[in-house]
This record gives C-alpha cells, structure tokens and sequence, in this order.
C-alpha cells in the first residue's frame, strides 16, 4: 500500500473535517426517539473511499474530536478512535472503488459496501464498545447495544447516502465523449 | 449557529500561557480522567477543574448551552445504565447494600449509585478543562501547539485548515440549505425515511461537491506559496515558553503522576468505600 | 535588456485534453513592463500565468513542447516551490487563497514555510500590510473581510517575498466596480512604487484600463492574436472580432461612425482628443432613435417599509419599499455587503423581517412557509453547483416537482416543455457534468422555471463570466421574460448587465434604499454611483465631452442602438 502525503491530502484532511464538523447537526430522525441516522458517517465514507485510508483516519479524528468538543463540549475518546479506525479499513481500498477515474459502478458499488459493512463492524461493535469499558467501565451489555444500534445506523446511511455521492462523483469525472444530442 | 464554543480575546494568566501549555496540560488531564476512577482522585479533579474555570474568566453566556446538553446526555447515559445494568456497581465493589426495590427484578443499591456517581464526575472533570482550553487558546496557536508537541506540521496545518474552514463551510451549508427548501426539499417533514435521506441527498451534495473543486484551489494556491518546501516550518502565532508555562507543565506531570499512584498503588482503578 | 519572461514556439496541452490549450506562443516580456492580457474563457489566457508559476505541469499534467524562461529559468524544471521565489500569484479566488486564519497568518504564510524566524515574520508582515492598507486588520479573520480587502491580503501574501513577477489572474472577478476600480489603482501603485514586473489576466476590459499599462496581449483559442499598445490596439476592431467587450466609449464611437486613431490617445476617456469625433457623435445623437418600453401598471410584487437586522440595535436593511410590476426586469445593486442578498433571503422566506411587509399580487405573503413562498418566487444561486445535487438534467430539472407529489406524467410533460424553453432539450438525456458552465446555470434556471413561477430572483446570473457567457446568458434571461411574462430580478454589480438589460436600477448602499429609477438616470449620476460603490458610466463622460446636454438621454439611446444591432443579429 503506497500512500503519498502532499499539500492536496494535508487539505483535504482540513476541509473534509471542516464538512465533517459541519454536518455534525445534520441528523435525520428514524422515527424511535433520540435516534438519529448521521449523514457526516456517508461524508467520512466517500472521502475515505476517494482518497485513501491517511485522509480517511484524519478526517474522522480530528473531525469527530473537534466537532464532539465545539458542540457538546466535551471528546468522546472512546467514540473518536472508532471513527479514525472506520475511515482506515475503508481507505485502504480507495483504489479499487476507482471513484476519482469514473469506473465507479456495480462490482464496485458491491465492494465499497461489503468494505463499509466489515469496517463499521470494526469500529462501532468491536472498537468502540471496549474502549467504552476500558476507560469508562460502563456496563458490557449497554455498550455492546449502543455498538450494534450505531453500526446498524451507520451500515444504513452509507449504504444509501454514501453510494450515491460515490456514484455521483464517479459521474463527475467520467469521460463523455460517447455522448449525442438527440432532436 | 447557536451551540458552537469559540475562542474569545481576554487577558488572564491562563490565556496568556502558551497554547503548547495549555494543549499538554488539557491532554495529560484528559489522560488521569480517563484512566482513574479513584473517587478521591476524581473529586480533587474537580474542584481543581472548577477554580481553573473560575480563574479563567469564563462567563456563563459563553458555555450555557453546551452546558445544558451535556447535562442532559449525562442524565440519559446514567439512566441507560442503570437501565442496562443496575447491579454494576454491585459486581465492581463486590458488596450489596439495597436501598429500595424499585419494580420487577430492579433494586437501588448504594453500590450502584456510587458507581453510576462516579461515573457522572469522570465526565465531569474534563468538561470545565475542554472548556477553558477552547475558550482562552487562539485557534491560530493551536497548529503551532500541536507541531511544537512532536505532530508533523501537516497534520497540525490540517487541523489549523479545518477551524478555517468550519464557518465557510457551515455558511455554505446554510446558503444552499434555504435555496434548496424554496424548491421545496425539506429535510424535516413527515415523509418516509427514504425520501427524508433523499432529500438530505439534495441539500449535501451540492456542498460536498463544491468543496471537492475548493480542495483543489486551495491545494494550488499553498502550493504556490511554498507549502511543504521544508522538513520544518516557523510559526507566526507561536508563543514562546515562558516561567508560567513551564511551571504549569511541571505541575500538571507531577499531577498526572501522583493522580495515577493514588489510583493503582493498590492494584485497582476503584476506590472502595464499601470494603 | 533581456526579457524577464520569454516563450519561444511554446505550446502545451493538458493530459486530459485532445487539443493544445497553447499553440506557438512567442512573447517576450521586459522587467519592469506592466502588461494587460486580455481574452474570452477558455482562449488559455489563464493558462499563460500557470505555465509561468510552475503549476504547469506540476499541478496540471500536460506536454510541453518550445520553451519559456523566466529570469533564465525553466518553470519545468525548476518546479512550483522554486518559481514562488521568482513569481508571485494572485488568484481568482480570494477567498480560496486565504488560507490563514487570520489577515496577518495568511500574509506570513510564504515566510512561515521558509522557516523564517517569528521576530522578522512580524515586521516583514507590518511592512508590507501597510503598503496594501490593511495594517489595521491583521487580527481579523477571513469572513470579516469584504472581497477587496481578501484580494489586498492575497497581494501582501505574495508580496511579502519580494517577488519580482506579480501575476494577477481575473483580478476584477468577484469585486463591485469602484473595489474593482481601487484594486486597479493599488496594481498600479505596486508596479510603480517596486517596479516590478505586472501581468494581469482579465476580460473585463474598460474596467482593467483604469490605469495605463505598457502593452495589451489579446489571446484567442490559444495563440497570441495582437501584442500592441493600448492605444493602438483600441484603434483596430480585434477586441470585438476576438468577443471581448471593447470600453463602452469606444463603442459609441465607432456606432457614430467615427475612426478612432491611435494619435487620439483612446486608453481613457478622461484624456482622450475628441475634437475631430464631436460632431459626428452629435449628429449620431441625434438621429439615433429610442423608444420607452411599454410598462405594466400591474405590480406583481411589492416591498412595504421593510426593516431587518440580525442583532438587535444593528440594522442590516432599514425602510426598503419598492414595487416590482408585472413582466418586468429589474436589478437590486449595490456595493457588497450592502444587504441585497439579505434582501432576498427575506422576499424567500429564509429570514423575517423585524418590520415591514411583502406583498405578492397584493397579498401578505407573510404566512407562507419557504416551501410555498418557491412555488411563487423561484431563488437562483449565483454558482450552479451551489444548486445542482442529481447526476441527470432531467432529475434535477424534475426535483422540485417529484418532492411536491406532482404525477410522473405531468412531471415529464413539464421537464420536457421547459427543456425546450431552455434549449436543454437535446441535452435531457446527458449528465450534467458533460455540460459548460453557461448550459449547467441554464439548468439551474430551468430547475426553477418548471415550476412556473411569477418571479425570479438571480443572484449574481453572469459573475465571472466572458462577454460571449455574459450575453448567452442574458439573451435567454430577456427571451423568457419577453416570451413569458415571468418578472426577473437580478441582483449583480455589473454595471453592463444593469444598463442594457434591466428596465429599472433599485440601489441599495448601506442597507439603505437610495435610489430606484432607469438605470442610466443611475449611472449617470454621480452621488448615487459614489454612495452605493458603482461606477458612472464612460459613456456619460463622453456625452459630456463632446457636449451633449442630456448624457443620460445619449447613454439610452446607445443602449437602445446596441439592442438593435443585437437583434439584426438573431
């Protein structure tokens, strides 16, 4: 895995966590009270699968942390790694989605979902939930709960939010030279 | 955007410390928070957050909302976990002494609510210090804090780009948000839950695409302006360590050190009042 | 003297594109020279520029073939870091080019990355926002800034490495025209005061003018078209046959008839010899006929005694009223930050009014919600990618439908009408990322249009855009207002547009209502201009000169005579 870091990643880092922090209020209501689907998770999610796992790790770091501390005034560590964990795993596949080159599409769409899938798996039933308990030794079952209700809310929203800003942008850069007015 | 705390000039000795101070002090006390759950260590904490906080100047318009939320998502979380699991400070102190039955198989043990109290003032000892760091350091600083602690310059320009970033962006947000309801694309509403992400869709794209060209300028123009030339780069907002600074450090490690004696000299993160 | 840029038999072609974007450029520029170079979009004038800073081909791939030396040295070679040492670039966008937190971090941030030391950071960064006047604003932070103070700190940040080259790319883009006229000046100060060496890039001519420069380099589909002095250059026809708007006096001149020689030194309009051209434009004056526009008495929408400020005590907008009527096509200017956009936030219903009303066919409008309010009054945002959220034309075109329960019948029924109003029919099946800038804001408006409203509002509809964009743009705008009825606001601060395209002027200055009348009554009146930061129009100087009584009577037939020609066109 060769990762190259130049100005172009160092800003994408600082403007992905700026959205990132941003859409922080965004929520979506499911309907259950004080459950919310997080479109900043399907955020996290295309930067990571654009540009690679660094920008990936960086941006749900320092924009969780940061948008954890101007809005609720305080950092959830044991929710913040998590999220730096996620958006590695599915960075580490960026190339595969070819999203930048426009081939974005069905064998693709398939991959970044099972990768999304495994990497919440990872971050929110695995991660999360044992540093919730080594840190703040809060009950096994309640975190484990909390772990599966954000996976699964998460899953949800990349599933659908996600995929179409990948294929949305994958347009973007795709070659149009096949293209004919029609009367 | 109403909930968002922010930096604001003053002249106390605590925003005249430097922010590599202030960042090393937050994080080491983040660090014995996170770790202790001696009730002693956690109190001192605190009090000792609380005259910090005091000292700092801070006023409550600055932080009353915030305040209000996080007392709010603390009352739930202790809910949900006695909800859970009320018997946890039970299997932690290995004593149970009942209080009241409540209903069903659910008993108030003084065990308990030692253990969920502890659990309140954990959290609570790092607020007023997340609080006081975000209000008397100069976002400027910050990158040049965090590069002066060992961080590669990139990440902290990173960092620095983002708190840049975040009221464009957020202003951006707004803009196309109300041109986007005049067509008549709500977020909120009563519709299904597909077409409430949908309309979502809508709002965020046209956001997240145009930054995505932004990336690209602003790219161009630090590149021309030589950033990344060097191994190193200076700071222009960087404060110099002076004799406050130092001793604050000093006195934070030897903190630090001494919190996390006190809590594992005896082999266990808890403070048993119940042995 | 060796030139200080050279290209010789220079040509480059981007990676992603089939065609070079430069084609056997030989240019030769001497230190000291301050040189215009004008041309419309996409003629590869900002290309010159890249090529010269070294983000061709660092930051864009391309081949080179030929070469160029700036200073001696091969910006291919020497590479992005090494030229900035050489060459300093002033963006288009300001604002993305601010990258510091603060005015005086962005101005230090060349220095910072030149490991210079903090204590000669501050002085060298005091020094040079003196020169640039913002020495009072180095705490400030980016969104407090207005567009033209953004653009000095852009200056100084360069300018704090003692750059010997300064490249200005569209440096008029975003600004309001006295801004634009100040930033001008400042350029000029800055060539003259360190002599260095001045290329601005730009299409906005009459504006870039303001002050003398050495040479004009007019570049058209990649190849240098004309390397002349100014004044020679306003003499021949190449600025109209390369489709860059010539100032508006020389345009006038030449519809009198007269032949503008280059000893009538034409560069500005303040200094020009008119003697030999007077009569004929008397005489054109004269015969020159012009016909008030029949005016529906019918308002469709009117604004009472309008207050509004977002801090109590601090008023945005204070005792606004006017009355748009049916059919019409008006411009709300005003220097930026004055409170247009505020204002049309307020007539969508973004924002409440802390007093006042809006009536829509003489009804309150006061209880619709934002969603009703768009059905009636449609919001077009000044960049299309603002707006644009589907992949297809014809899902975002049908968007505003599709969310209001409309059946898919009518939908497309609907989409496809306004398509073919739009001139996007042909296209419907295509994503829109295929499409140019000019066609993606058509789809905006078509997005718009399709829910049949009575009003639009256009914020900023030809921002940044050439001559050739500029009347695309505009043509369709006045063809669905003549062909439909449907009444358009715009709110722009270009004077061209507010002259030859709207039938009223509502200027604002300081949140303030100052004047709401003809626009060339505005822009020929010089309190109104000054206070509301616009510009008087050349063409009232050169009535003025040749001694004509009513300038603004000559300013309207010009305006009158242009339409003509334009339509002859069609």
């Amino acid at each position: 895995m060769k990762t190259k870091f130049g100005v172009k990643e160092v800003v994408a880092i600082g403007i992905g966590a700026a959205l990132f922090v941003a859409l922080t209020q965004v929520q979506i209501p499911l309907g259950i009270p004080n459950t919310y689907l997080q479109p900043r998770a399907a955020l996290l999610a295309f930067l990571a699968a654009v540009f690679g796992p660094v920008v990936g790790a960086a941006v749900g770091l320092i924009g969780h942390a940061l948008g954890d501390i101007f809005f609720y005034g305080s950092a959830w560590w044991s929710w913040v790694f998590p999220e730096a964990i996620f958006g590695f795993i599915l960075g580490v596949f960026a190339k595969k989605y070819s999203i930048k080159e426009g081939g974005f599409g069905k064998k693709e769409i398939i991959h970044f979902n099972v990768v999304q899938i495994i990497a919440n798996a990872a971050a929110w039933i695995l991660a999360a939930p044992v540093l919730d308990i080594l840190i703040y030794k809060e009950p096994v079952n309640k975190v484990f709960l909390q772990g599966v209700a954000a996976w699964l809310g998460n899953v949800i929203i990349i599933a659908i939010l996600g995929t179409l800003l990948a294929v949305g942008y994958s347009k973007v850069g795709a070659k149009s030279s096949s293209l004919t007015k029609e009367d | 955007m109403a909930r968002i705390l922010t930096y604001e000039e003053r002249d106390t000795w605590i925003h005249r410390l430097s922010g590599v101070t202030k960042l090393i002090f937050f994080l080491l006390w983040m660090l014995a928070s996170m770790l202790s759950y001696d009730t002693r260590v956690l109190l001192t904490m605190v009090l000792g957050s609380l005259v910090i906080y005091k000292m700092s100047k801070i006023e409550w318009r600055q932080i009353g909302t915030v305040l209000k939320f996080i007392l709010f998502f603390l009352v739930i979380n202790l809910l949900a976990i006695f909800a859970f699991s009320p018997y946890e400070g039970v299997n932690i102190y290995g004593s149970r002494t009942d209080i009241v039955h409540l209903f069903g198989n659910y008993w108030l043990t003084k065990e308990q609510l030692f253990y969920e109290f502890n659990v309140l003032i954990k959290y609570v000892t790092i607020v007023p210090a997340v609080f006081t760091f975000i209000i008397t350091t100069n976002p400027s600083e910050f990158a040049a804090s965090l590069n002066r602690i060992g961080i590669s310059y990139n990440v902290g320009y990173s960092v620095a780009i983002a708190l840049r970033y975040i009221p464009d962006v957020q202003d951006d947000f707004l803009k196309i948000k109300h041109a986007q309801e005049a067509r008549g694309i709500e977020m909120s509403g009563k519709a299904s839950l597909l077409s409430r992400i949908k309309n979502t869709a809508s709002i965020i794209f046209p956001l997240i695409f145009t930054s995505m060209d932004r990336i690209d300028v602003v790219g161009n123009a630090m590149e021309l302006r030589g950033f990344g030339k060097h191994k190193k780069r200076t700071w222009y907002a960087g404060k110099t360590l002076k004799k406050a600074d130092y001793i604050v450090i000093t006195v934070s490690v030897i903190i630090t050190v001494a919190a996390l004696i006190i809590t594992f000299h005896d082999g266990n993160r808890f403070y048993n009042p119940f042995a | 003297m060796t030139p200080i840029i050279e290209f010789k038999d220079y040509t480059f072609k981007y990676r992603s594109q089939v065609e070079p974007t430069l084609r056997d450029i030989n240019l030769k520029i001497y230190p000291g020279e301050k040189v215009l170079i004008v041309g419309p979009s996409g003629s590869g004038k900002s290309t010159i520029v890249h090529c010269i800073n070294g983000l061709v081909p660092f930051s864009f791939a391309g081949d080179i073939t030929g070469t160029l030396r700036v200073k001696g040295e091969d910006p291919a070679k020497l590479g992005v870091f090494g030229m900035s040492k050489i060459a300093g670039t002033v963006l288009q966008d300001t604002n993305g080019q601010f990258i510091g937190l603060t005015v005086a971090e962005d101005i230090a941030f060349a220095l910072e990355n030149d490991m210079v030391p903090q204590e000669e950071m501050l002085d060298r960064v005091e020094r040079v926002a003196e020169i640039v006047e913002v020495d009072r604003l180095l705490k400030n932070a980016p969104w407090e800034l207005s567009g033209g103070q953004k653009q000095r700190v852009s200056m100084a940040g360069v300018m704090v490495d003692d750059v010997e080259i300064l490249l200005f790319d569209e440096p008029l883009a975003n600004l309001d025209p006295a801004t634009g006229k100040r930033a001008i000046d400042l350029i000029d100060r800055i060539s003259k005061e360190r002599n260095a060496t001045i290329l601005i890039i730009e299409h906005r001519l009459e504006d870039a003018l303001y002050r003398d420069v050495d040479r004009i380099i007019v570049v058209g589909e990649g190849r240098i078209v004309a390397d002349l002095k100014p004044d020679e250059i306003l003499a021949g026809n190449i600025f109209t046959e390369q489709g860059i708007r010539e100032p508006l006096y020389i345009a006038a001149l030449k519809h009198a008839g007269c032949r503008i020689t280059e000893e009538s030194r034409p560069q500005h309009i303040e200094t020009m010899l008119l003697d030999s051209y007077k009569e004929q434009v008397k005489k054109w004056f004269q015969a020159a006929e012009y016909e008030k526009r029949k005016q529906s008495e019918e308002s469709v929408l009117t604004v009472k005694d309008l207050y509004f400020s977002y801090i109590e005590g601090k008023q945005v907008l204070q005792h606004i009223h006017f009355d748009i009527h049916k059919g019409e096509m008006v411009s709300v200017v005003g220097k930026n930050g004055a409170g247009k956009s505020t204002l049309a936030g307020i007539i969508c219903g973004f924002m409440k009014p802390t007093k006042g009303s809006i009536l829509l066919n003489g009804e309150d409008i006061e209880g619709l919600s934002v969603k009703e309010r768009g059905e009636k009054i449609g919001l077009v945002m000044q960049s299309p990618g603002q707006m644009i959220s589907k992949p297809m034309i014809y899902d975002e075109v049908a968007l505003g439908l599709a969310v209001r329960g409309v059946p898919e019948e009518e939908i497309k029924e609907r989409v496809y009408h306004t398509l073919k109003i739009c001139g996007l029919y042909p296209f419907r099946n295509w994503p829109i990322s295929a499409l140019s800038y000019g066609q993606k804001k058509r789809v905006t408006i078509a997005s718009i249009l399709v829910m049949n409203p009575e009003v639009i509002i256009l914020d900023e509809p030809t921002a940044g855009q050439d001559y050739r964009h500029y009347t695309e743009i505009m043509e369709f705008l006045k063809e669905i207002n003549e062909r439909y009825g449907i009444t358009i606001i715009m709110i722009t601060h270009d004077m061209h547009l507010m002259l030859e395209y709207t039938d009223r002027a509502i200027v604002i200055a300081d949140g303030h209502l100052i004047a709401d009348d003809a626009p060339v009554n505005v822009l020929t009146d010089e309190m109104i201009a000054d206070k509301a930061y616009l510009k008087k129009t050349s063409l009232y100087d050169l009535a003025v000169k040749c001694g004509i009584e009513s300038p603004s009577e000559f300013a309207e037939r010009f305006i009158h005579y242009e339409r003509a020609l334009r339509e002859g066109e069609k």
